[in-house]
């Protein structure tokens, strides 16, 4: 064997002559393990370096996100207050009427829940399905802390008609469970019917998926545009002389360092009826002044002003694929013989794509979970299903329908984002 | 002073110029003719303008004022991809999202060429580099020298009459570049097409062409064969840029046709042959090359002037040492000495006497 002048090269030529066929060191450890052990201490101190980072996202991003999406299908307002009657749906199949064991659970737990004072808790839950029970529930807590009789289902039925009524009893058997699917049912505009089949809801009442299709319709539109916009923007960025380049990218960057109010407001002023842009078409004689064009308060103000918001989102990764794209590429194609478009479309187009791509996702995403603006300018055909996320998280205070909203809403962000991955591959992907 | 006639030129500049700001002039008023079949190489430092002259030839800028004409044709309003031009650039600049076979076919694809006779071109130009079983490989999977050679073959397959090469072996290292110089040179000589070359080496310049356009300040400081170059520079820039150059700056003291004595600042009188040079008492730059320095006085020819020389080190290279020498004043004068059997070994501190054949030394303008 050849002498070793590099001290490595030593421990390489004894390492391969292990008998067993797996690596040694010199000193016969397994050279795996011997390579773990040398790089621990060094794992272990970058890890440290990392934890307070990975604590606090864990404590401020992971923990509220997954609480949250677990209401979704997970609610035990009713359930957890009213165990008996909760037990009695567990134990007769759905159908069965209710007979005097299910009417003397509901008094002992109404009675129980009105004592603990959870009954509005109770009441809430029920409201999601019937509206308009929270009160049933409440008052009839206060009377049946004054003292409730056998049998009780005269006794409730005095105290109101409604508690006979088929649809609580099967908005109350549907609670009875805390996980349930009734939620996303809900959100895509589907129900459960008293016999337990699906269906969907009353045609006025059919909104969500109506508007999750506007969400995605319009996103994909916004994408579009700013495909449209920001290219040319991202060429020049690109291919100008460094000192007017650094102008025009602190122009693409400004409305970053402006607030998103202030930014959307603006719009307000340039497009509303009695805004500058009318104004001035009407002075220009263009339109009449009893014609001036409704442009926000829409979805077209929506359009507008979340184009103009997004726009950076689609520059900026396309202006830091295009500068590495030598422009040599170009001028080899036109000297082997292109016109400029085949050049363009055949050279330097494909090369773009990575920064197109990392630019589509961006704004894509971005578009499908936009909220104040299209709240402010979008009217109500403007309105996204972030909206009614919103609303339901402030207004009905329904947290397990905006949290199944939102689940639904990250479900389809991600398999656009796996479907992204496999045709385009996410390594392709570049953001800046 | 060109062997051209403008007429049958195949490439032609006809006082060409070129600016970029308005202000001054990157290319001034240049002429140059290029015969077809012809190997021109155009050398000059960074910024001489010779890559801006490639790329007015290529059409990728436009001339300020003059023509430019191939095979007789105007070309300034042409634009490049009808100028019909194959192009080799520095950076090789094949295309990343295609393989070898499509960067091949793509020149062949916009000239409408059927499948068949595509398939068949793209295979004889890449076995013509020796490169037939990578068609199916990624540029960014092959060696620089094997990008090179594709490039090359990209620029070829369309069977261009002129080739255009912007330093296309300035990426590679020595030894592959020398390589890759013989066999475009080769390429060449088989092929018959014509190539302009651009590189600021010298070495390959005079190792692959048939004439150098030698650049500076945007002007054509001169345009020979390379053996002429090297051996008879016309000017001060010309031997100072093209290989190791000894000057001794001096004034004439005699003028005798193709002779001339020049009083060193040291006051050493030394033979040399005028060649910018017109009248007594002018100041001149005497130059002389490291290996035509002798310092044995029977190697000289007689009544040649020798004059004093203190060894101040000696290098050794292998093939050649290289001694450098302190004389008439300043210690920076080079001699080359082949590493020959018995080759005299000089010392450090060694006094000698060194001295040259008067074709040898060149009296030239001043800088």
């Amino acid at each position: 064997m050849a002498q070793a002048l590099d001290p490595h090269a030593a421990i390489v030529t004894t390492a391969s002559g292990a008998e067993d066929g797996k690596l040694t060191t010199a000193d016969g450890k397994p050279l795996a393990w011997a390579l773990k052990r040398s790089q621990l201490k060094a794992k272990r101190r970058a890890f440290l370096l990392v934890l307070p980072l990975l604590a606090f996202i864990l404590i401020t991003f992971v923990i509220p996100i997954g609480q949250m999406l677990q209401r979704s299908f997970y609610n035990d307002g009713f359930s957890a207050n009213m165990p008996q009657i909760s037990q009695w749906f567990a134990e007769n199949e759905r159908g069965t009427p209710p007979d005097e064991a299910a009417w003397t659970a509901l008094a002992n737990d109404l009675i129980a829940s009105a004592e603990d004072r959870s009954i509005g808790v109770v009441g809430t839950r029920i409201n999601y399905d019937v509206p308009g029970t929270r009160s049933l529930f409440t008052s009839t807590g206060r009377k049946v802390r004054r003292g409730i009789e056998p049998p009780y289902r005269e006794a409730l039925l005095e105290i109101d008609e409604e508690w006979g009524d088929s649809r609580l009893w099967s908005a109350m058997r549907n609670a009875a469970t805390p996980v349930t699917a009734n939620f996303y049912l809900a959100s895509v505009d589907r129900t459960r019917t008293d016999d337990g089949s699906i269906q969907q809801v009353d045609e006025r009442q059919r909104v969500y998926v109506m508007l999750f299709m506007r969400t995605f319709w319009l996103s994909l539109l916004i994408t579009a545009l700013t495909f449209v916009l920001g290219f040319p923007v991202a060429h020049l960025l690109a291919t100008l002389p460094m000192r007017k380049s650094n102008l025009l990218m602190i122009l693409v960057l400004l409305p970053f360092w402006t607030s998103l109010l202030v930014r959307t407001t603006s719009w307000m002023v340039l497009l509303q009826q009695q805004g500058v842009i009318n104004d001035i078409l009407v002075w220009l004689g263009v339109i009449g002044g009893g014609q001036r064009l409704q442009m926000i308060y829409n979805q077209t103000g929506t359009i507008i002003a979340m184009t103009h918001i997004l726009l950076p989102f689609m520059i900026l990764p396309l202006y830091s694929v295009m500068r590495t794209i030598n422009p040599s590429y170009v001028r080899a194609a036109r000297s082997l013989g292109a016109t400029s478009w085949t050049a363009f479309r055949r050279i330097y187009f494909p090369q773009t794509l990575p920064g197109l791509g990392a630019g589509a996702l961006l704004v894509f995403i971005l578009a499908v979970g936009y909220y104040i603006t299209p709240a402010l300018v979008g009217g109500s055909s403007g309105q996204l299903i972030s909206n009614m996320i919103a609303m339901h998280m402030t207004d009905t205070l329904n947290w397990s329908m905006a949290a199944a909203l939102a689940a639904l809403l990250l479900a389809s962000v991600l398999i656009l984002y796996w479907l992204y991955d496999r045709m385009v591959g996410i390594d392709n992907l570049k953001l800046g | 002073m060109l062997d051209n006639s403008t007429g049958d030129a195949f490439v032609a500049f006809d006082h060409v110029q070129k600016s970029y700001d308005g202000k001054t002039l990157v290319v001034k008023d240049l002429n140059l003719f290029i015969d077809k079949g012809e190997f021109l190489t155009m050398l000059g430092p960074s910024g001489s303008g010779k890559t801006t002259c490639l790329m007015m030839l290529a059409g990728f800028e436009t001339a300020t004022h003059g023509e430019i004409r191939l095979d007789g044709r105007p070309i300034n309003q042409v634009p490049p991809h009808k100028r019909g031009i194959g192009m080799v650039f520095q950076n090789y600049a094949l295309f990343p999202h295609m393989t070898v076979g499509e960067n091949l076919s793509f020149p062949l694809e916009v000239r409408g060429m059927a499948k068949a006779e595509r398939e068949s071109r793209i295979k004889r130009a890449l076995d013509m580099v020796q490169m037939g079983d990578f068609a199916n490989r990624r540029p960014a999977q092959l060696s620089g020298g094997q990008q090179q050679r594709i490039a090359l073959s990209r620029a070829l397959v369309f069977d261009p009459g002129l080739v255009l090469m912007d330093e296309p072996l300035g990426a590679l290292d020595k030894q592959l570049r020398e390589h890759m110089q013989f066999e475009i040179k080769h390429l060449h000589e088989r092929l018959g097409i014509t190539v302009v070359y651009v590189t600021h080496d010298q070495g390959e310049a005079l190792t692959m062409s048939d004439r150098v356009a030698v650049f500076d300040d945007g002007r054509i400081q001169q345009l020979a064969a390379p053996s002429d170059l090297y051996e008879r520079p016309e000017n001060s820039f010309v031997a100072q840029f093209i290989g190791e150059n000894n000057k001794l700056p001096g004034t004439i003291e005699e003028l005798s046709g193709d002779n001339a004595l020049v009083r060193l600042s040291s006051g050493e009188l030394i033979d040399a042959t005028p060649v910018n040079v017109t009248e007594k008492g002018q100041k001149t730059l005497v130059s002389i090359r490291p290996e035509r320095v002798e310092f044995k006085p029977e190697m000289m020819p007689p009544n040649a002037h020798m004059i004093d020389a203190a060894v101040v080190e000696v290098i050794y290279m292998g093939d050649i040492l290289r001694a450098r020498l302190n004389v008439a004043g300043a210690d920076d004068f080079v001699m080359k000495m082949r590493n020959t059997q018995g080759q005299t070994r000089l010392e450090p501190g060694q006094k000698i006497k060194v001295g040259w054949h008067p074709a040898d030394a060149r009296a030239l303008d001043p800088i």
